[in-house]
C-alpha cells in the first residue's frame, strides 16, 4: 500500500499544495499576497516538472488504476512548464484586468492536477476523476472575470457543451464495463483480445467523442472559439497548451492501453478526426480578425496534425505526437506571450489589424512574432516545420499516406491566415497603433520561444530520444 | 568545411547586421558595405570551390557530413551539376546587392533578407540530404516573399502571396514524396537514393492503371514542386505578378537564381532518381515545354509592361531548360545546364536594365520611352547586347544553350523541336521590337529630355554580367568541360532503366496480344 502512495508522490504534493495554498489564501492573506502565491506556485509547478522528469521507471498503483510512466511523465513535464510559464505570464495582464484574485493560481493547480491524473489514468474511473478536476477548474477559469458578460458566457457555453461531451464519455464508460466487465485498461484489453461485440464498439465511439470534445477536433470542436474568445487571454493559453496536451495524453493513452487489440477500429475514426479537423481549422480561421478565435481555429487545425501521429497506431506515431505537441506548446507560449501584450490606450486588444506596421515601431518584436507564425504554418527551417514532418512520417508508415497527403494540403491553406498576421505586421499601412507597454516577463517569454524555434533545427534540443522513450512506454 | 563557410557566411554577415544599430544614413551606409563585403567575400571563397573541384570526377566531391535528427544527415557536397549554380549565386549577388545602393526604405532589412536569401539559395545547390534540401527549398520562400511585400510595387500584397502560397502548395506534395521516399529506402542520402531504383510496377488507383507505379506518382510530386518554381506552363501566372511587382534586386534574384532551383530539382531528383517516370511521362513535359515556349513568347509580344515582358521571356527560356532535361541524352541535359546559367545572367542583366530607367522615370511602361540612345548611349549598348543574348545571337551565351537543348530534343523528338524552334524566331520579334520602341528613333518625350546616362556604379554591375555572357558565347567548354561528366555518368543509368522499361512494356504487350 505504502507502494502505491510511493507513485502518486507528485500528485499527492501538488494537491496538499492547493489545498494549502487555498486555506491560507481564506484564512489570512486573500488578494493581498496574489503575485507572491503566482510566483511560488510557478516556482513549485517548475520544481515538480523537474522532479518529475528526473523519475524513471514504470509503475503502477492501486491496483493498475494509476500508472507512472515514461509516456505519463513527458506529458506532466510539459503540462507543468506550460502551467508555470502561463501563470508568469498572467500577472501583469490580470492585475491591469483587476481580476487577480488568489484562487487564480490555485485554480491552475488544481487544473493541471487533473491534467496529470488524465495521463496517468488506468481505468476508466481514474480517466473521469482526473478529466472532472481538469473541467471543473477549467469552467471556473474561463468565467473568472465575473462582471465581464463575455467571460461569463463563455464559461456557461463551456460548462453545458463539457457537461454533454462528460455525458457521452460516462455513458461510452458504461457500455463498456457492461460489455467488458471491467473497468481497468489492462481489463478492457483482454476482454477486446478475441473479439469486439458492438457494445463494446460503441462504448468505444463514445468514450472516443468524449475525449475528441476536449482535445477541440473537429466535429467536436464548436465550443473552442467562443471560449478562447471569451475567456481572459491567459486562461485561453492554458486551455491552448496544457489543456490540449493531457487530453490527447488521455486519448492515446485509451486507445493505447485499452484498446489496443481493435487498432484498427479506432484508426478510422482518429484519422477521420484528423482529417476533418486540419481542414476545418485552416479554412475557417481564413476569416477571422480576432487573434483569439484565429489562434481557436489554428489550434484545431494543429490538434489535426497531431492526431494524424496517433492515427498511425504504432510507437513511431505516439512518439511523432509527443514531438509534435511539444513543439505547439512552445510556439503557442511564444505567441500568447505577445498577444497577452496586445494593448491600445491601456486596454487590451485582440484585433489582428492592430498589428497594422508593427514591425516599424518594434522591429525585434515583430521579427519574433514572425518567426513563431512561419513555424506555426509549417515553413522549414523552422521547427514548427519538423513537428510536421514527423507526423507524416508516422501517417506514411502508419500506411495512410492519403492522410499525409491531405493534410500538406491543409497546411499549405493554413499558411495563409499565418501569413496575413506576418502581412499586417510588414506590408500595411500604419494607422492606429498598439501601445509600446510589454513587461519582461512576456518579452522574455516570446524571445525565448521565437530562439527555441530557430535553433531547435540543430537537434530538437535532444527531445526525440525522449519522446521515443516515452512513447516505447505506451505502446508495446 | 569550405562549402558550409561558404553557405553560411552571408548568414553570419546578416547577423551583424542585426546588431547594427541605429537608422540613420551612417549606420545604412555601414549597413550597405557589410552586405557587399559579406557576399563579395563569399565569392572569393566560393572560387576556392571551383579551385579544389576536380571535374573529371563525376561523384560528389568536398562532401561534409553529420548526423543530424531522425536519421537524417547534414550532408553537403557539389558536382559537376551543381558546382556552377553555386557560383552563379556568389558570382551574382555582389551585383545584386550593389543594384541596390540608392534603396532607403527600410535599408538594413532589406539586405539582411538578401544575405539571408542567399545562405538559403546555396544550400539548395549544396544539400545532399533531401529534407535538408527542402529545408533550404522552402526556407528561401520567407526572404523572398518579404522582398516583395515589403519593398515591392503597388500591387505588391497579391503578389507576394500569390508567389507564397502557390509555391507553398507545389512543394508540399514533394515533401509526402520524400517522406515516402525516406519510409521507401530507409534513407535520405541523395547519393544513396541515386542509385536506388524505385519499382516501377504498374498499380492500381481507384480502377485507374498507373503505368510506372511508385516512379511516376513521386515524379508527379516532384514536378508539382519543381514545375511551379520553374515555372512551367501552364503554372506560370505567379511569376509575372510576382516579378512586376518585386523591387530590381528581388526581380534579379528571382530570375537569375530562383528559378534554376526548379530546373537544378528536375536534374537532381526527378530524372536520375525517377527514370521510368520520367519516361513515362517525359513526352508531356516535353510538350508543355513546347507550348510554354510558343505561348510564353506569344504573351511576351503584346505586352505593354516591360518587367513583364522580360517575366514572360523567362518562362519561354524556362521552357528550352525543361526540354533540354527531358529530352534526356547528352546534348539536352547540357544544354539545359549551359542555358540555365546563361539566362541566369541574362535575365538578370535584363531587369537590371529595366531598373535603370525605372529608377529615373519611375515607370515601366514601354509606351513611355523612345530614343533613349540619343541621350544614354552606353545603355544603348548594354542593352542591345543582352537583347542579342536573350534572342540568342551566336557569341552570346543565349546561343548556345538553346541550340544545345534544340539539339537534344531533335533526337528525342523532333516535332516538339520543330515548335519549339518558332519559340527562337519569336524571341526575336519580342526583344527586337521592345528595344526598337524603347531605345531607337528619336527622343521626343518631353520627360525624358533630361535623363542621363548610366553612372559609374551602374557600369561597374553590368561589366561583369557583359563579359559573361560573351565569354560563354564564345567558349562554351568552360561549362560544358564541367557539367559533361556529371551528366554522362548520370544519364547512363537513366538511359538503361528507361531501356529495360521499354523492353519490359513491349513484351507485355506481345503477351496481351498473343493471349487474345
Amino acid at each position: 500500500m505504502s507502494g502505491d502512495f510511493d507513485v502518486i508522490r507528485p500528485e499527492t504534493y501538488l494537491a496538499l499544495y492547493g489545498i494549502l495554498a487555498l486555506l491560507a489564501g481564506v484564512f489570512t492573506i486573500k488578494d493581498r499576497a496574489t503575485p507572491i502565491l503566482l510566483w511560488l506556485t510557478a516556482l513549485v509547478m517548475a520544481l515538480m516538472a523537474w522532479w518529475i522528469g528526473a523519475r524513471s521507471g514504470t509503475d503502477v498503483a492501486f491496483a493498475g488504476s494509476f500508472v507512472d510512466d515514461g509516456f505519463s511523465r513527458f506529458a506532466k513535464v510539459l503540462i507543468l512548464g506550460a502551467a508555470a510559464v502561463v501563470l508568469l505570464l498572467s500577472q501583469d495582464y490580470l492585475t491591469r484586468q483587476n481580476t487577480l484574485r488568489f484562487e487564480y493560481p490555485i485554480l491552475i493547480t488544481f487544473c493541471a492536477l487533473g491534467m496529470m491524473i488524465m495521463v496517468s489514468a488506468g481505468d476508466l474511473l481514474t480517466l473521469y476523476m482526473g478529466l472532472e478536476l481538469q473541467a471543473l477548474s477549467a469552467y471556473v477559469l474561463t468565467s473568472i472575470r465575473r462582471d465581464s458578460v463575455r467571460s461569463t458566457e463563455a464559461g456557461l457555453k463551456f460548462f453545458v457543451l463539457g457537461a454533454l461531451s462528460s455525458g457521452l464519455l460516462l455513458y461510452g464508460a458504461s457500455l463498456t464495463y457492461g460489455y467488458a466487465g471491467s473497468i481497468d485498461f489492462a481489463g478492457i484489453l483482454a476482454a477486446t483480445a478475441d473479439g469486439f461485440s458492438l457494445g463494446l464498439l460503441f462504448g468505444l465511439v463514445f468514450v472516443m467523442s468524449g475525449i475528441a470534445f476536449k482535445i477541440s477536433a473537429a466535429p467536436f470542436h464548436m465550443w473552442t472559439p467562443d471560449v478562447y474568445e471569451g475567456a481572459p487571454t491567459p486562461v485561453t493559453a492554458f486551455l491552448a497548451t496544457g489543456s490540449k496536451v493531457a487530453a490527447i495524453g488521455l486519448l492515446a493513452r485509451v486507445v493505447h492501453d485499452a484498446y489496443g487489440m481493435v487498432a484498427g477500429d479506432w484508426q478510422q475514426i482518429v484519422a477521420f478526426l484528423s482529417l476533418v479537423s486540419m481542414f476545418l481549422g485552416s479554412i475557417a480561421a481564413i476569416g477571422q480578425t480576432n487573434i483569439k478565435r484565429l489562434m481557436a481555429y489554428s489550434s484545431i487545425s494543429h490538434m489535426g496534425f497531431a492526431l494524424m501521429g496517433l492515427a498511425s497506431a504504432d510507437a513511431f506515431g505516439v512518439q511523432a505526437m509527443l514531438i509534435y505537441m511539444a513543439i505547439y506548446v512552445a510556439m503557442n507560449l511564444g505567441t500568447f506571450a505577445f498577444i497577452l501584450s496586445m494593448e491600445r490606450n491601456g486596454q487590451p486588444v485582440t484585433d489582428i489589424r492592430m498589428l497594422n506596421m508593427y514591425s516599424r515601431r518594434e522591429p525585434l518584436r515583430a521579427l519574433a512574432l514572425l518567426v513563431l507564425m512561419f513555424s506555426m504554418a509549417g515553413v522549414p527551417p523552422m521547427i514548427g516545420f519538423f513537428a510536421k514532418f514527423y507526423v507524416l512520417r508516422a501517417a506514411y508508415e502508419g500506411g495512410l499516406t492519403w492522410l499525409a497527403l491531405a493534410g500538406m494540403v491543409a497546411s499549405a491553406i493554413s499558411a495563409f491566415f499565418y501569413l496575413r498576421i506576418v502581412y499586417f505586421m510588414y506590408f500595411g499601412e500604419e494607422r492606429e497603433v498598439l501601445d509600446r507597454r510589454m513587461t519582461g516577463v512576456n518579452w522574455t517569454v516570446l524571445m525565448v520561444s521565437a530562439a527555441v524555434m530557430l535553433l531547435g533545427v540543430v537537434n530538437l534540443f535532444g527531445i526525440e530520444p525522449l519522446a521515443a522513450a516515452a512513447a516505447a512506454t505506451l505502446v508495446n | 568545411m569550405l562549402l558550409s563557410l561558404v553557405t553560411f557566411l552571408p548568414s553570419l554577415g546578416a547577423l551583424a547586421l542585426l546588431l547594427l544599430r541605429g537608422d540613420d544614413a551612417a549606420s545604412r551606409r555601414n549597413a550597405k558595405w557589410i552586405a557587399l563585403a559579406t557576399t563579395t567575400i563569399t565569392f572569393v571563397a566560393s572560387l576556392f570551390i571551383l579551385a579544389r573541384f576536380d571535374s573529371t570526377n563525376p561523384g560528389f566531391q568536398l562532401v561534409e557530413q553529420r548526423a543530424w535528427l531522425l536519421g537524417l544527415q547534414y550532408k553537403l557536397g557539389v558536382d559537376g551539376i551543381s558546382v556552377l549554380f553555386v557560383l552563379l549565386t556568389t558570382f551574382l549577388m555582389p551585383l545584386v546587392i550593389a543594384s541596390a545602393w540608392d534603396v532607403e526604405h527600410r535599408l538594413k532589412e532589406y539586405m539582411i533578407a538578401f544575405l539571408l536569401l542567399e545562405t538559403l539559395m546555396i544550400g539548395v545547390f549544396v544539400a545532399l540530404d533531401l529534407v535538408l534540401f527542402y529545408l533550404f527549398f522552402e526556407g528561401s520562400l520567407i526572404p523572398m516573399f518579404l522582398i516583395i511585400g515589403i519593398w515591392g510595387g503597388q500591387n505588391r500584397i497579391y503578389a507576394a502571396f500569390k508567389f507564397f502560397l502557390y509555391t507553398f502548395l507545389g512543394s508540399v506534395f514533394m515533401l509526402v514524396a520524400m517522406v515516402v521516399m525516406f519510409g521507401q529506402t530507409g534513407t535520405t542520402d541523395i547519393p544513396t537514393l541515386l542509385t536506388y531504383q524505385f519499382p516501377s510496377e504498374s498499380i492500381r488507383i481507384l480502377n485507374i492503371t498507373v503505368l510506372g507505379g511508385m516512379q511516376t506518382l513521386l515524379f508527379l510530386a516532384f514536378f508539382a514542386s519543381f514545375a511551379v518554381k520553374m515555372p512551367m506552363w501552364p503554372v506560370h501566372t505567379w511569376l509575372p505578378d510576382a516579378h512586376v511587382q518585386a523591387p530590381t534586386a528581388g526581380s534579379v534574384v528571382l530570375a537569375a537564381i530562383l528559378l534554376k532551383m526548379g530546373g537544378y530539382g528536375f536534374l537532381r531528383f526527378s530524372l536520375p532518381m525517377f527514370p521510368v517516370g520520367s519516361e513515362v511521362l517525359g513526352p508531356l513535359v516535353l510538350w508543355i515545354s513546347a507550348i510554354a515556349i510558343v505561348y510564353a513568347s506569344l504573351v511576351a509580344l503584346v505586352q505593354s509592361d516591360m518587367k513583364k515582358l522580360v517575366a514572360y521571356s523567362s518562362v519561354a527560356h524556362m521552357g528550352f531548360v525543361t526540354m533540354g532535361i527531358f529530352a534526356a541524352n547528352q546534348q539536352g541535359v547540357d544544354g539545359a545546364v549551359f542555358q540555365m546559367l546563361s539566362h541566369g545572367f541574362i535575365s538578370g542583366a535584363l531587369f537590371l536594365i529595366v531598373g535603370v530607367i525605372y529608377d529615373r522615370i519611375h515607370t515601366r511602361e514601354i509606351a513611355a520611352y523612345g530614343g533613349l540612345v540619343n541621350r544614354m548611349p552606353v545603355y544603348a549598348f548594354v542593352f542591345l547586347l543582352f537583347t542579342m543574348g536573350n534572342v540568342g545571337l551566336p557569341g552570346t551565351s543565349g546561343f548556345v544553350g538553346e541550340f544545345l537543348t534544340l539539339a537534344g530534343a531533335y533526337q528525342a523528338n523532333t516535332w516538339v523541336a520543330v515548335v519549339a524552334t518558332t519559340g527562337v524566331i519569336l524571341s526575336a520579334s519580342y526583344a527586337l521590337w521592345l528595344y526598337r520602341r524603347v531605345v531607337l528613333g528619336d527622343l521626343v518625350k518631353d520627360t525624358l529630355r533630361t535623363i542621363q546616362d548610366m553612372t559609374g556604379r551602374e557600369k561597374l554591375i553590368f561589366a561583369p554580367l557583359v563579359a559573361m555572357t560573351i565569354l560563354l558565347g564564345v567558349y562554351p567548354s568552360l561549362v560544358t568541360d564541367i557539367v559533361g561528366p556529371a551528366t554522362q555518368a548520370m544519364l547512363g543509368p537513366v538511359q538503361d532503366a528507361q531501356a529495360a522499361f521499354e523492353a519490359q512494356t513491349q513484351v507485355a504487350q506481345v503477351e496481351e496480344g498473343a493471349g487474345e
